[in-house]
């Protein structure tokens, strides 16, 4: 089993996201990681949808997918010629002898400090999902209080668009 | 210049009439009238109710049924005989879940229909406000797609969408919601000219290269099988499949879901592979090089266990949906079209390929071993020494009623023995719940067909049980003037579930009793079909015996102005042959009781 990104293009309307993931539960697919956003084009919302799957299913997911009447477009996105990245908020606990380790810690990631307490602070970092793991494996000595974590957002390399090619293809009329 | 365009625009509206105001309610059935809807079945209540204030002056006939349930089979069974959109109506709550069954079954069937629900007024949504139940949600996983109406001016362009989602593609039923309070406010009526449906492309044309490719296996194979689906009924492909048959002399098996589609009488017609299907079907199947598939779904009780299932075939897989190609088995040469229009192209292409390069397909020494198991293995029962074998009754309708009447079954061994010792020549002609198996189908769906096709005979072949899920759409029957035919093969039980007792279950007979019989079997009548028959307003008759069966059947066959129901009290521990256990390969079906036919014999 292997996890695949897969970029859906939806309409932005009611009731789209259940449509999905009722199609993830019924058809027994395992979601990884869910995050849904706004794009370019208002009427059009992006869902990046990671998925534990082998490879026959994910050919099932992306063609049970494309039959929802709501999915205008779904790609998948192969890492090697994809940004992703995630967003960790990260609260970790610190006093005056550790804060300057954590903070370096901080540096050496390239995240960031959003929050400041007597005993802890609060760190944003993004990444993949590889760089947060690493991340988090140093941090975790001090004491990590909460995290909050969002789903992968992923995009293609190059100057090829997603959203272009699905409007082109929908105002053309033809079926892919 | 502007104001010149600003003047123009102001003459141009005045020369158009004022849009006129109406109700969301009456924009609905207006709505609906657009669609072309002839027939609706439903029942009214609080949500729904403002709806059936402008149904009472339209065109469109509302048929008054006694459970919802019944309403969305009878729309399916109109649908099933018509070709067009089936349509049924309902109120919030437990009227739209009342429909569930119907709308799983049409799922899985591909049966286009619509059907409207009322909801709570916009503003309680969520509240557990009376009546409330959140219909769009349960039916997600069942439905093609679905819609929840809150602004009334959404309603025309809504129907207008539902309709054509329900047909095209994929047929499938669509649910639309709508608001009590969308119903009652003012809004004007603007049917749309097209619909703007961007993530919704059905229609393709199959790919010329996959049909070349396709036809290049056909010319190659030596052992090649038609195995053709429900796909054909819905695209209307029965004509072009013959003449695709007449061209190749391929043999062709025929799913439970598409009985009919190819003439029972034809030589080179295998009979329905499966679970329950011909050895000849099944055999021909197993043994194949080549499956042409065509609308048809490798559905689990007809492969068996997957991994045995036609072990030595390549596939061509032609589906409308391109979901289900390689879903189950994987295809060699998958092709994304409707079924007509794949069965032209190929037509073309296997003649330009004997036109061009002197190509054809030679398969005389399959079609003899095929044909061979047809005639040493056809289906068959033994008659019991007394009492009646349900598979002579329903033997006997078909020889009364013939080809050009319609059929619907239940679920069970009396719609297995229907798929076996009915005359099957042409599409429309047979309907039942082959997907998901819905026990109480058969009267309503029969119902809707004989409303759909009222200058045919519409024959219910129900199971005792079965009968006793749905038949208080007799009423409906009966006072609407739907004169159908209901022969209820009555063994007294839960027929189909019992054979497994007794084939796997040592005859432990849980719970399958069900005392519909006479007390000479221990039974108790309960209930008298005859009395509940002239109960109902129908015409009760019963036989017992094989010296009556003709006589009574005619007598039914003679009944117009009524629906008639007889209670056929057969014996009850036939069984359905040939069958395939549950889970085992298809190679292991047996033709009786510990008989499987011998396949060693059978070598090509």
């Amino acid at each position: 089993m292997a996890n695949h990104t897969l970029s859906v293009l939806v309409e932005n309307t009611p009731g789209v996201l259940a449509r999905v993931s009722s199609l993830f539960m019924r058809r027994g697919f395992n979601i990884e990681s869910l995050a849904v956003g706004p794009t370019e084009i208002p009427e059009i919302s992006r869902m990046t949808i990671v998925v534990n799957v082998d490879m026959l299913p994910l050919e099932q997911v992306t063609k049970q997918l494309n039959k929802l009447v709501n999915v205008l477009k779904v790609v998948e996105l192969d890492s090697d010629s994809a940004v992703e990245r995630e967003l960790m908020l990260i609260k970790v606990r610190t006093d005056v002898a550790t804060r300057g380790q954590v903070l370096e810690t901080v540096q050496l990631f390239r995240a960031k400090v959003v929050d400041v307490a007597h005993e802890s602070v609060t760190i944003e970092a993004t990444g993949d999902s590889a760089k947060l793991a690493a991340m988090l494996n140093v941090l975790e000595p001090f004491g990590i209080r909460e995290i909050a974590q969002s789903g992968r957002v992923a995009i293609g390399r190059g100057t090829r668009s997603i959203t272009e090619r699905a409007m082109r293809t929908n105002a053309s009329g033809t079926s892919n | 210049m502007i104001d010149d365009r600003a003047i123009q625009r102001g003459r141009h509206k005045m020369t158009e009439p004022a849009p006129e105001t109406l109700t969301g309610a009456q924009s609905l059935v207006r709505a609906l009238e657009h669609a072309g809807v002839e027939v609706i079945f439903g029942i009214p209540g609080g949500a729904i109710l403002p709806a059936y204030d402008p149904l009472f002056d339209s065109s469109i006939r509302h048929i008054l049924v006694r459970h919802e349930q019944g309403a969305g089979h009878a729309a399916q069974g109109y649908a099933m005989v018509t070709g067009k959109v089936g349509v049924c109506m309902a109120t919030s709550g437990p009227g739209a879940t009342n429909l569930v069954t119907a709308i799983a079954d049409a799922y899985l069937d591909s049966v286009p229909i619509v059907a409207v629900t009322g909801q709570v007024a916009s503003t309680v949504i969520g509240s557990d406000a009376f009546q409330e139940a959140d219909i769009r949600g349960i039916t997600l996983p069942i439905t093609k797609h679905s819609y929840l109406v809150t602004d009334a001016a959404d309603i025309p362009r809504v129907i207008a969408e539902a309709f054509h989602i329900a047909l095209s593609g994929r047929p499938g039923p669509v649910l639309v919601d709508i608001a009590k309070d969308a119903l009652t406010a003012n809004t004007h009526f603007v049917w749309p000219n097209e619909l703007a449906l961007p993530g919704y492309r059905p229609s393709s044309r199959p790919h010329n290269k996959q049909i070349r490719e396709a036809a290049r296996l056909i010319a190659e194979a030596k052992q090649p099988v038609l195995y053709v689906g429900g796909g054909i009924i819905k695209a209307d492909a029965s004509e072009r499949l013959a003449d695709l048959v007449e061209l190749t002399q391929i043999p062709v098996v025929t799913t439970l879901m598409a009985r009919g589609a190819f003439p029972d009488s034809h030589e080179l017609h295998l009979g329905m592979p499966g679970m329950h299907g011909t050895v000849a079907a099944v055999g021909a199947l197993q043994k194949s090089d080549l499956l042409i598939t065509l609308g048809a779904r490798f559905d689990d009780r007809v492969t068996g266990d997957l991994d045995s299932f036609a072990p030595d075939a390549k596939v061509i897989h032609a589906d409308i949906d391109p979901a289900e190609i390689s879903k189950n088995r994987e295809a060699d040469v998958p092709i994304v079209g409707d079924a007509k229009d794949v069965i032209i192209d190929l037509i073309k292409a296997l003649q330009k390929q004997t036109a061009d390069d002197g190509l054809t397909g030679e398969y005389a020494p399959w079609r003899e071993f095929v044909l061979g198991l047809k005639s040493k293995f056809p289906v068959a029962y033994e008659a019991p020494a007394q009492g009646l074998a349900p598979q002579t009754v329903i033997e006997r309708i078909s020889k009364a009623a013939g080809p050009e009447a319609v059929y619907a079954a239940g679920v069970g061994q009396h719609q297995m023995w229907s798929t076996h010792f009915i005359d099957f020549e042409r599409p429309r002609q047979w309907l039942n719940s082959g997907g998901a198996g819905t026990m109480g189908y058969s009267v309503p769906a029969a119902m809707g067909a004989k409303v759909g096709a009222p200058e045919r005979v519409v024959w219910s072949i129900d199971g005792d049980g079965c009968f006793q899920m749905t038949n208080q759409e007799l009423a409906t029957c009966a006072i609407e003037g739907i004169p159908i035919k209901v022969a209820v093969i009555n063994n007294s039980s839960l027929g189909m579930v019992r054979q497994w007792q007794t084939l796997f279950y040592d005859g432990r007979y849980s719970n399958t009793d069900l005392h519909t019989g006479p007390e000479s079997i221990g039974a108790r009548r309960i209930p008298d079909f005859v009395k509940l028959a002239d109960a109902y307003g129908c015409v009760g008759l019963r036989c017992e015996s094989i010296d009556d069966l003709d006589d009574v059947i005619a007598q039914a066959m003679s009944i117009n102005d009524r629906p008639v129901v007889i209670d056929f009290v057969v014996e009850r521990d036939a069984m359905v042959w040939p069958m395939v256990a549950a889970g085992t390969s298809n190679d292991d079906i047996k033709i009786a009781r510990d008989l499987a036919p011998e396949w060693d014999e059978e070598v090509l």
